[in-house]
């Protein structure tokens, strides 16, 4: 059975779609979450994704992290399910506690809106399974607020513990270390400011997120198969 | 008791402030200069009906910690006071 992936969907968020389309052209299933729903369903792997979850209203996730869903996809990821948020999905991460540190405006006030190149550093996480570390992507990014900040000690166990997944080759934003996506301790829970799913078809100009996102089903995959086995 | 709470949401000092730094290299080309530590920060102002002031000021410190702020990168000054006549919306 293809691992199904549960995209969330607040008010103002835009990028549903597009993960979806990318997870079922790489043989998943992708559903949308209502944010006002307090399950999940038969899920094997969640996706917080990009747009402006309630407007982005005080700070971006500082409203949608007290969805109704989110307190599910919390538990989810206590369980050791995967969970990646996605550019404005990284901020509602971030803001509902699931990873450290925080996202600030970019420096230079600018909306950056480009293809950037990154470095994958921390494997065996639920986006960079099976990719070595030392790869280097071409994936989009499309923000404002993606200068990632956390306290020194916070950044010195992300470095120990090797939970910085991602770093921007030229840094783009003024982004802490050149941080452009990071892990939770148990490395199932993965925030990223670029767009994956903008970069899983030729037509978009890259391929190279098609490899993140097939880690994810493939993380997903092994979920599925035990929650059957479960079910059985 | 009505009181009116103004929250005044800052930058932790330290934390890089991108619109304060903005701002402080606009000022010279406008003819303002010598002007230093530009921080950029938030105010919010409501009303809170509680039974006295320190109750208010409890409730609006826990929603200062909870939501009003990322205390991550952000702290606030909170400043309360009877309501005045008339504050009532």
């Amino acid at each position: 059975m293809a691992p199904r992936v549960g995209v969330v969907v607040f008010p103002g968020t835009n990028c549903e779609f597009d993960v979806i389309e990318a997870v079922n052209a790489l043989g998943g299933t992708g559903v949308t979450l209502w944010h006002g729903d307090r399950a999940l369903g038969d899920i094997d792997a969640v996706v917080v994704p990009g747009g402006f979850a309630h407007g982005d209203y005080l700070r971006p996730g500082a409203i949608a992290r007290f969805s109704p869903i989110m307190a599910a996809v919390a538990d989810f990821a206590a369980s050791g399910g995967p969970v990646v948020g996605i550019c404005n999905g990284f901020q509602v991460l971030t803001e509902a506690g699931l990873l450290p540190g925080a996202l600030q405006k970019n420096r230079g006030l600018k909306f950056l809106c480009r293809m950037t190149e990154l470095d994958v550093v921390a494997t065996e996480t639920a986006l960079t399974t099976g990719v070595a570390s030392g790869t280097r992507l071409r994936i989009p990014i499309n923000h404002f607020e993606g200068n990632y900040t956390c306290s020194a000690e916070t950044l010195a166990a992300l470095i120990a513990e090797d939970r910085i997944v991602f770093r921007y080759v030229d840094n783009p934003n003024g982004s802490m270390n050149d941080i452009a996506g990071i892990c939770n301790e148990q490395r199932n829970v993965v925030g990223l400011m670029p767009h994956p799913e903008r970069a899983s078809s030729a037509l978009l100009g890259s391929t190279d997120g098609a490899l993140l996102l097939r880690s994810l089903l493939s993380v997903a995959g092994r979920a599925n198969r035990e929650r059957l086995a479960v079910g059985a | 008791m009505l009181f009116e709470v103004h929250v005044e949401v800052r930058l932790r000092a330290g934390i890089a402030d991108p619109q304060g730094a903005t701002i402080e290299r606009s000022l010279p080309a406008l003819g303002f200069e010598g002007v230093s530590g530009v921080r950029v920060g938030k105010s919010i102002r409501f009303l809170v009906e509680s039974a006295d002031e320190a109750s208010a000021r409890a409730e609006v410190d826990v929603m200062c910690t909870r939501f009003l702020t990322n205390p991550v990168i952000e702290d606030s000054v909170v400043d309360i006071a009877v309501a005045s006549v008339g504050a009532a919306v």
